[in-house]
């Protein structure tokens, strides 16, 4: 899976607010290593849209969220907001860029100062950027606690602790909405709530955005809920994005054999995926060292010679929104399964040949 | 509750069986008057959201509470009476549980395949080199790559969907009569998820073990339990097989519960419906039906009468106005027409809750 090439990138015309190009995040592992955590990734946002990511645990999603925000800065690519190239500014120039990207994190508690009050916190970064006075700061807080549905009196004398999950959710939503920003990044932002206390705050989430005009883009392993938060989804294996395009034609006519399987293992009850037969063979490959050509191949029930000399670049499905980065993607009933003369299935990537049972 | 199997095909049997923990307020009432038997070789899943009562049910049932808890009502387990008893014998032998969270319920400091054969050297009297080759089986039925290498190596070293294989085959070890899985798979990928999941109900349903799953996901359930049994507020709300519960659902919680999680048919920004409110309080509860706070279908009934046993064949609800009836769809209609329940939830027309 790989997914080299900027063939799915919009252009300029289409309002694009935030756009990534080329980005790569390696760290160095020991003297000779390097954990290859993002490899080439290239996706944009347009304004006032829903960019869900998709990806078992250790895809990079994260990673890229945080290079996003020069979190640690990534070793190479273009991180592009409204025109300017973030990994090109200084630090006191990416400092005036932060208060209008946001993050909100995926656990609540720990993610909130446990000694401030809860007013303290949401206000922090007003008091640090704010050019009114300090009383109509204070207002603005007290309005943002409550439109998060929190009573901004009690804000003043509680603490973190004294909130559910749920509620501290909340105020990581006030504290990232109350700098007004244009961006906000949800890393995993419902996957440590309860099923009832999680549908409240997506709702939340989606009255936010349509009420400030945000554009978020939002990060999560459980595809059900991307797909209901997103406009379009990027599905990312091993560092790549291996399928891009609007969420409901992905989830309809998944094209990548990885999106495919994992559709599949959604324990949802009307699941129809779920017929899909293949499993996920194999362990997840070390990012220390990543496969040659497509990076699903060593798992993938499709995997040709092709597929390990040649990394596949993005290519249309169709005429829709729909990108993806595979030789032989499901497309037309299976037309595009290889032939003969595209080489042979690797022994041991056949359904009838299980080297290992599945593994993570 | 009657139960009119025969007692001698049920592996456990609950009638009443209650868990209170004494706190400073007063009793909380963590599982209250719970009756289900459990068939050898079934499967159950109990649903419920956090704090419903069904990780205390099941550790009521192992013995696992510590002594600061009273327990109620009776709980038979192959016959034999649990309550008040411990239960110490059963563990390593006949009960076996897996743990929701597999890197802290492994030792850290000691080989995972060591972990697996000390209860079968403890209670099996397997040797050492005994125990050493049937956990090597073991790994290799739970689809451990290498299985001889990972023998020696620590938790740490393994992924968590590792790691959770180890769980179970720790659990399969001893062959037990009943498996107890809470919440398996909450903390795992989904792609690992269904296997750990299909692992499970193949192990099951090879051995004729039987099998409680714990989970928070209907979803889960669907497909690998024989019956599903939603819990709330310690209390039974629907028991039902698997796919009655889905086909046919009774209870307006059970509605509530599976219309609150985002689903992957519906078209994207699909408005969900959370359940309004909190759980109740388990110490100074309510009067009548516990859902009721938080129910469309709330009447003046349900806020002062604890709603009777309902059983059809196989399905059993507890419930004044379920769904799907005519008393149901009145009560419903009345509540919408006024615009809040008995309970003063505020809803509207279209059912949808504000």
């Amino acid at each position: 899976m790989a997914g080299s090439g900027n063939n799915h990138l919009r252009t300029e015309f289409d309002d694009v607010l935030l756009s990534v190009e080329n980005l790569v995040v390696e760290f160095s592992s020991g003297r000779k290593n390097k954990v290859h955590a993002v490899s080439d990734v290239s996706f944009d946002i347009r304004k006032g849209e829903t960019l869900g990511i998709v990806g078992e645990s250790g895809c990079g999603k994260s990673t890229t969220a945080k290079a996003i925000v020069q979190l640690p800065k990534p070793t190479s690519g273009k991180v592009e907001y409204e025109g300017t190239d973030l990994t090109k500014l200084d630090k006191e120039g990416m400092r005036q860029k932060r208060p209008s990207i946001q993050m909100i994190y995926q656990d609540p508690i720990s993610s909130l100062n446990p000694r401030r009050t809860v007013f303290n916190i949401v206000n922090e970064g007003t008091r640090v950027w704010s050019t009114e006075h300090s009383q109509q700061q204070e207002i603005k807080v007290e309005e943002m606690i409550q439109a998060v549905g929190l009573d901004p009196s009690e804000a003043r004398i509680r603490r973190p602790h004294e909130y559910s999950g749920g509620q501290c959710q909340r105020i990581s939503v006030a504290r990232a909405l109350v700098l007004d920003p244009q961006v906000i990044i949800c890393d995993e932002p419902v996957s440590s709530l309860d099923v009832s206390v999680q549908a409240r705050i997506l709702n939340m989430l989606q009255d936010m955005k349509d009420e400030y005009g945000l554009t978020l883009l939002f990060i999560s392993h459980d595809l059900s809920v991307v797909k209901n938060v997103s406009d379009r989804v990027a599905v990312m294996y091993l560092g790549k994005i291996c399928e891009i395009g609007d969420g409901d034609v992905i989830y309809d006519n998944p094209a990548h054999p990885y999106t495919r399987l994992l559709l599949a293992a959604i324990p949802d009850p009307d699941n129809k995926h779920s017929q899909n037969s293949d499993v996920l063979e194999g362990e997840l490959p070390s990012p220390l060292n990543p496969p040659s050509g497509c990076r699903f191949r060593t798992r993938c029930p499709r995997a040709t010679e092709k597929c390990e000399t040649e990394e596949p670049s993005f290519e249309q499905v169709g005429n829709s929104d729909h990108w993806v980065a595979c030789h032989f993607p499901h497309i037309d009933n299976e037309l595009n399964a290889p032939t003969s003369d595209e080489g042979q299935f690797i022994e041991g990537n056949t359904d009838d040949e299980i080297l290992w049972p599945p593994a993570d | 509750m009657l139960h009119e199997t025969d007692s001698a095909d049920n592996i456990l049997e609950l009638s009443d069986y209650r868990v209170g923990f004494r706190t400073e307020r007063g009793l909380a009432k963590a599982v209250d008057g719970v009756s289900l038997s459990l068939k050898r070789g079934s499967t159950l899943a109990i649903v419920g959201e956090s704090g419903s009562g069904k990780t205390v049910l099941n550790r009521g049932i192992m013995g696992l509470l510590g002594a600061n808890i009273i327990e109620g009502g009776s709980a038979k387990f192959q016959g034999e009476e649990l309550v008040n008893t411990n239960r110490q014998k059963f563990w390593g032998t006949k009960m076996a549980m897996i743990f929701q969270d597999p890197m802290t319920s492994l030792n850290p400091v000691m080989k995972v395949g060591n972990q697996v054969s000390e209860p079968l050297r403890l209670h099996q009297g397997m040797s050492r080199k005994e125990a050493r080759d049937r956990t090597v089986e073991l790994f290799t039925l739970v689809g451990i790559p290498e299985p001889a290498k990972r023998f020696g190596e620590y938790p740490h070293q393994l992924s968590g969907g590792m790691r959770q294989r180890v769980m179970i085959s720790i659990a399969l070890a001893i062959e037990p009569d009943i498996l107890i899985a809470d919440e398996p798979t909450t903390s795992l990928d989904v792609t690992v998820q269904k296997y750990i999941l299909d692992l499970l109900v193949d192990v099951q349903s090879k051995s004729n073990m039987s099998m409680v799953i714990i989970t928070h996901d209907l979803g889960v359930a669907r497909g690998r339990a024989d019956e599903i049994m939603v819990m709330y507020g310690g209390r039974i709300m629907e028991k039902a097989p698997s796919e009655t519960v889905f086909q046919e659902m009774k209870h307006p919680y059970t509605q509530a519960l599976l219309s609150s999680i985002p689903r992957l048919n519906d078209p994207k920004h699909t408005r969900l419906t959370p359940i309004e409110g909190f759980p109740p309080d388990i110490v100074d509860g309510p009067q009548g039906c516990k859902f009721a706070a938080r129910c469309k279908y709330a009447q003046d009934t349900c806020l002062t009468l604890t709603p009777e046993e309902t059983t059809i064949d196989t399905h059993t609800y507890f419930c004044h106005f379920p769904v799907g009836t005519d008393a149901g769809s009145e009560a419903l209609k009345s509540n919408e027409d006024k615009g809040f329940t008995a309970a003063g939830l505020r809803i509207k027309s279209k059912g949808e809750v504000v």
